[in-house]
């Protein structure tokens, strides 16, 4: 596993929320330019995993590296070679789509004409260059998201996180989306793609893991998992239904901080 | 130095995406600008100045038929304010029995009893009395009431002092003629004062209140705006693209302090701007000494702004937590009334209230005139103040946003 050409190490990584452990100890790595499908029911702890290789959570305990710097003890270094589409869009709506990449690429040092000239490509690539000079805030969801993503690719990163790049999208927005996901595949990027969508996952990934309750539950090729659970024609819903069970999860406290407060002991300094 | 310079030109970045997305919001601007003119006009008209005492309802009841008593009525009636209106809006009543039921129906804010034994007891050498019926339902307009009355009734009796005395001057002169030489008004009032002003005219009290309000407006942009643009930020996920970019957590928060202390100084200018045009304050001191307040006011309240958006989880519990600090600050820091007239206890604790020395620094340098040597306590606090919150806050910040 330890291959040089991994660009995530991530060994016996926990974080913990009070007494709610969100990530129990896991440990995984990703090859440079693979696909990596992280899945999982609502409140698994995807999201709280992508935000520790992101440097935006502090690791409880266990080790990360990404592009061979530690997610900890470097953190500056890690940003430089990171991209990030969170849940949320990262997006000003009372700047237009160009001002909104202009502002992120500034904050990576790189020179004005080259920002302008890369985020004019993106834009063009994702069908958004009429739309330019409009506010990001009159755009719809869709939009929005693909000006969001050309953000997060604006400042070339070796590593870009995709934490759901396809909730609440239309099944056009979604395809180009994926069809982008795939273009940036064959452009050597790794990508760590989260969704809720089996087939989405199963047909842009190189390997998934399946991580329930805090913990890694099954990590191999979609085809392999597939394989593994006996019944015909066997869908990656199949096997993440039968790792996973169909209990339904209480995951109010990801979205609502009052809530999550609430949950980890009523301190409001908890977000 | 090149990493501080770094630092300084990513938190310009910053705070030029800030106010380039302040100014289009619209809606928010035209409050920006509304608020400190709302603030300045409402403090201006709603508290009782010299001028908006006028035709004040009040009742007489002169039962005597001297002449003396007809003087002092005539003077009540005639009283005017600098502006020429008429102070008192004068009904005649029967008797005192008379006046406390007008009171009681609201149709009077005061009386004044005058018995019929008035002029007699002055004739025949004896203290006579009038008697003032204040309405006690109205504290404010009753205390000026009773204070001009008083007046008046003070005036007239020296006057009468003085004839009575002139009189027994002259009679004791028969006698002693070294007398003949003493002046009525020196026995009676044996001391006189002059006020000497230190700035000319008289004093208002929007020369009292202006560089209150300027204080107090630029100390709210600055600690609600950072705490609430940071909050804001938070709960629309965009700082989590600030945080992730390879750019220290102190240009981040730099840049929120600048855009906000652009925002606080724009306010605050806009007051003073008011106060100038609108109601006649002029500004004593130097301009240069009052902008390097403002900033110390700036720089003074930063630190809890940063503190407050560390902590704060939504924008919601950033404005409550806001709200909580600021209002008490704003009564306790004699921005609206001196602290001199507090409790003694309340008194004690203005001390402690940064916006109390950012107020009187002001007020010197504005309404006296005041010179750097004059404020430099006021500035050493201040600036004290904001080191240690900065030194707090940078550093709570640091840690909040990656938990």
């Amino acid at each position: 596993m330890n291959d040089s050409s991994d660009i995530i190490e991530v060994k016996n990584l926990t974080k913990k929320f009070k007494d709610l452990t969100a990530v129990d100890g896991i440990s995984f790595s990703v090859r440079e330019g693979e696909v990596f499908g992280f899945l999982g029911p609502n409140g698994a702890g995807k999201t709280t995993t992508i935000k520790m290789l992101c440097t935006l959570l502090r690791p409880t305990s266990g080790q990360a590296l990404v592009s061979g710097q530690d997610v900890v003890k470097s953190p500056s270094e890690v940003r430089k070679h990171i991209g990030l589409v969170a849940e949320k869009l990262i997006l000003y709506d009372r700047l237009t789509a160009m001002e909104n990449l202009k502002f992120f690429g500034s904050l990576y040092h790189i020179p004005k004409q080259e920002v302008v000239a890369r985020a004019t490509k993106w834009l063009k690539a994702l069908e958004m260059e009429k739309w330019q000079d409009k506010m990001a805030g009159t755009f719809s969801t869709g939009m929005k998201q693909r000006v969001n993503i050309a953000r997060a690719l604006l400042t070339e990163p070796e590593v870009i996180f995709l934490d759901e790049p396809t909730l609440g999208l239309d099944p056009q927005t979604s395809r180009s989306i994926r069809n982008f996901i795939d273009d940036l595949h064959a452009h050597g990027v790794t990508v760590i793609l989260t969704t809720h969508i089996m087939p989405e996952a199963d047909e842009l990934s190189d390997n998934i893991a399946i991580i329930d309750h805090g913990k890694i539950i099954a990590m191999d090729t979609p085809q392999n998992l597939k394989a593994s659970i006996k019944k015909d024609n066997a869908t990656l819903e199949d096997v993440f239904l039968r790792l996973t069970g169909r209990d339904m999860r209480e995951d109010s406290h990801e979205h609502i901080p009052s809530a999550r407060a609430h949950m980890f002991g009523g301190k409001s300094r908890v977000r | 130095m090149k990493k501080i310079f770094q630092i300084l030109t990513d938190s310009f970045r910053m705070a030029r995406k800030d106010l380039l997305e302040f100014f289009r919001d619209r809606m928010q601007l035209v409050f920006f600008i509304i608020m400190p003119i709302f603030m300045m006009i409402m403090t201006g008209f709603i508290f009782p100045t010299e001028n908006s005492l006028k035709n004040i309802p009040l009742g007489i009841a002169n039962q005597d038929t001297g002449q003396m008593s007809a003087t002092m009525t005539e003077v009540l009636t005639e009283m005017r304010t600098s502006n020429g209106d008429n102070i008192f809006s004068v009904k005649t009543f029967a008797d005192d029995g008379a006046l406390k039921d007008a009171i009681k129906a609201q149709k009077i804010n005061g009386g004044v009893f005058i018995s019929s034994d008035f002029s007699q007891a002055i004739q025949e050498n004896q203290q006579a009395s009038v008697t003032i019926i204040p309405d006690q339902s109205n504290p404010q307009i009753s205390q000026i009431l009773t204070q001009v009355l008083q007046q008046v009734i003070a005036r007239t009796s020296t006057s009468v002092a003085q004839t009575k005395v002139d009189e027994m001057i002259k009679l004791t002169a028969i006698a002693n003629p070294q007398l003949a030489q003493v002046n009525a008004a020196v026995i009676i009032q044996p001391i006189q004062s002059t006020i000497d002003n230190l700035i000319p005219g008289k004093p208002n009290y929007f020369q009292f209140v202006a560089p209150g309000i300027m204080a107090m407006i630029v100390m709210m942009s600055v600690m609600t705006g950072l705490a609430t643009s940071v909050s804001r930020e938070r709960e629309a996920g965009t700082l989590d693209g600030l945080l992730i970019a390879p750019v220290s957590r102190l240009s981040i928060i730099l840049g929120k302090a600048f855009s906000q202390t652009a925002r606080g100084m724009i306010q605050g200018m806009i007051v003073l701007l008011l106060a100038i045009v609108l109601f006649g304050v002029h500004v004593y001191g130097s301009w240069l000494i009052m902008i390097v307040l403002l900033f110390l006011g700036v720089f003074a309240f930063m630190g809890i702004g940063i503190l407050v958006s560390a902590l704060a989880s939504a924008q919601e519990s950033a404005m409550t937590i806001m709200m909580t600090f600021q209002f008490p600050m704003m009564f306790l820091s004699g921005v609206f009334f001196p602290i001199q007239q507090m409790p003694q206890v309340m008194q004690y604790v203005s001390k402690v209230i940064p916006l109390t020395y950012e107020a009187t620094a002001l007020r010197k340098v504005i309404v006296l005139g005041a010179g750097f040597s004059s404020v430099w306590i006021e500035v050493l606090i201040l600036f004290v103040f904001g080191a240690v919150m900065l030194a707090i806050a940078v550093p709570t910040f640091r840690r909040a946003v990656t938990r």
